[in-house]
């Protein structure tokens, strides 16, 4: 297991206290974080969501299933899938690789630009998991 | 496997290790409302020469198909089952009602189920079978509670009138509970499931049809197969019959999605309707969303072939509510008589045998039709059970012949309305050719031996 001090977080990326990440823009990709990969350990399946499927914020969008347990992932925003990380389906590693670049899951088109700016940015995801330990 | 009692000695050192004074203490955390009161209302203990003499009297009461000339099947069949089946088997270390959790102490265990597994997937022509569930009527309803997992935005599945009414029924207590719909699928003029009735639906999960199915017709799985991708539903083919595969080819090979079923006829005996042996096989894609345990085969840390519970993560134990079924266990015993019945019999027997059971349902279909008994669903191909019209005043003969000791097909009014004075017969290949004379005499002589 990591330390706090040893997770990669990006500045330019959003938060959830789901541990899954946001980006920025119209239509976001999505993810989930260093530090929820790091607890699932390896990831061995995900199950995507299909481009056109419609989730509100909290929904239950994906599943990842590591070699310890299976885990919802829940959509960070309201939106459209536009497109999912087709590759994973062979190689879900790439999640524990990186779960920013090759491990991002799906592109969502955001419908409520507000809700993503209400999400945390670094410093207070930081906050709560140094407060969760 | 022993049954040995606790001693009052026992009983007296647990409570002292864990220092309670009683074992009223241990059950305290229990509402005293929930709590039986009173005694358990059993009779006086008896003499074991005793109890003998009252299960023999029980055992009188029944049927067992090797002392009559039972010519019904219907969902349970009598076959041979050779000596060494039985002996393997009934070898203490398989005695165990238990899936086996702990690789390190269940080596043997897993391993049969294993070869259970590889058995099943080649005889249903399929990718993985699972560790097999209850019976051939829970792996169903499994199955059509999978395929609304793998189809999330559909809400409803069809199935054939021609599936097994029984089945038919526990599918619908399985879904009782639910929001999904099942839309049932009419049979034609020659006994095969009528797909014309949801030509124009779409939206249907799973579409469920029994080959052999319940009137031992073969249906067409091609067409089958080709209507369920053009509706994009999954096809799930179910049998009651598996020796049925040793003379048609599976509807694995059809492209079927899962393939489930009763495997009672692989080396299990009818034993009075079950236990019996849920088969459950489906693609390889689907093996996340499959109910029920898997083993798997494994490598351990010096690289020696091992056994092992596999893809647990989507089970009851570990996932709550949201675990895939809620099936967590197995017919182990039943899964590992059918692993030595079937290799028992190997590819060659299997074919042998199943040749077998199609020759003598046809010799007795043919004679019966002599007879004056009509063939309801003639021209469309059978294995080992077929129907037929009676000739009137058949059901006085049928009752004649029941207090003899012969089940001369299984009347089919009840079920299927419009099917009455119709019979469903079956001969397998330990149906004596002098017994189907005999039966024919009867039939003939209006059910007495000298007419």
């Amino acid at each position: 297991m990591k330390e706090i001090n040893e997770l990669v977080l990006p500045e330019d990326l959003k938060y959830t206290d789901q541990h899954e990440w946001a980006g920025a823009g119209e239509v976001v990709a999505v993810g989930v974080t260093d530090y929820a990969q790091d607890q699932l350990g390896d990831i061995v399946f995900v199950e995507l969501p299909e481009v056109g499927d419609t989730f509100d914020k909290g929904d239950e969008c994906a599943t990842l299933e590591s070699v310890k347990a299976v885990s919802e992932m829940y959509s960070p925003v309201s939106g459209e899938v536009v497109e999912v990380n087709e590759e994973l389906e062979d190689e879900p590693g790439l999640i524990n690789q990186d779960s920013y670049t090759k491990g991002w899951i799906f592109k969502i088109k955001v419908s409520d630009a507000g809700e993503l700016d209400s999400l945390m940015d670094k410093a207070a995801y930081l906050e709560m998991l140094e407060g969760s330990k | 496997m022993h049954y040995i009692p606790h001693t009052k000695q026992d009983v007296e050192s647990m409570l002292a290790a864990i220092g309670a004074k009683s074992e009223d203490e241990i059950f305290k955390g229990i509402p005293s409302e929930l709590r039986r009161k009173n005694e358990l209302n059993l009779p006086e203990p008896e003499t074991e020469w005793k109890i003998m003499d009252r299960m023999k009297d029980l055992a009188s009461d029944m049927t067992p198909s090797s002392d009559h000339m039972v010519f019904m099947g219907a969902g349970s069949y009598y076959h041979n089952i050779p000596s060494v089946v039985p002996y393997l088997v009934s070898r203490s270390e398989f005695t165990t009602a238990y899936t086996p959790y702990q690789p390190e102490v269940s080596q043997g265990t897993l391993q049969a189920i294993y070869e259970y597994q590889t058995l099943t997937s080649r005889l249903l022509g399929m990718d993985l079978a699972n560790a097999s569930m209850y019976d051939g009527a829970s792996a169903l309803a499994e199955a059509l509670l999978m395929s609304l997992r793998v189809k999330k935005k559909m809400k409803k599945v069809a199935v054939s009138m021609a599936v097994n009414p029984q089945y038919r029924k526990v599918v619908e207590t399985y879904f009782a509970p639910t929001e999904f719909e099942i839309v049932y699928l009419p049979y034609d003029e020659n006994g095969k499931t009528d797909l014309s009735k949801i030509k124009d639906e779409e939206g249907f999960a799973g579409v469920a049809v029994q080959s052999p199915n319940f009137f031992g017709v073969v249906e067409d799985n091609e067409e089958v197969s080709k209507f369920c991708k053009e509706k994009k539903s999954l096809f799930i083919s179910c049998f009651s019959e598996a020796f049925a595969f040793g003379l048609y080819k599976p509807a694995g090979l059809y492209d079927a999605d899962i393939v489930c079923g009763e495997g009672q006829s692989m080396g299990i005996p009818q034993s009075f309707g079950g236990p019996g042996l849920g088969m459950f096989a489906a693609k390889s894609k689907y093996m996340r969303s499959m109910p029920g345990r898997l083993c798997g085969q494994t490598l351990d840390k010096d690289g020696n072939r091992g056994f092992v519970l596999t893809i647990s993560t989507r089970e009851q134990h570990i996932r709550r509510e949201k675990a895939t079924s809620n099936i967590c266990s197995n017919q182990g015993l039943c899964a590992t008589t059918s692993a030595v019945f079937m290799s028992c019999l190997g590819k060659n027997g299997l074919k042998a045998v199943s040749k077998l059971n199609y020759d003598k349902a046809v010799y007795l279909k043919n004679s019966l039709t002599e007879l004056g008994f009509e063939e309801k669903f003639s021209g469309s191909p059978i294995f080992n059970e077929f129907v037929l019209k009676a000739p009137s005043g058949f059901d006085e003969v049928w009752n004649k012949l029941c207090e003899k000791g012969i089940v001369a097909g299984l009347p089919l009014g009840k079920e299927y309305s419009e099917l009455e004075g119709c019979y469903l017969f079956c001969a397998t290949e330990a149906s004596r050719k002098d017994n189907m004379d005999e039966l024919l005499k009867l039939i003939k002589n209006g059910g007495e031996l000298n007419a």
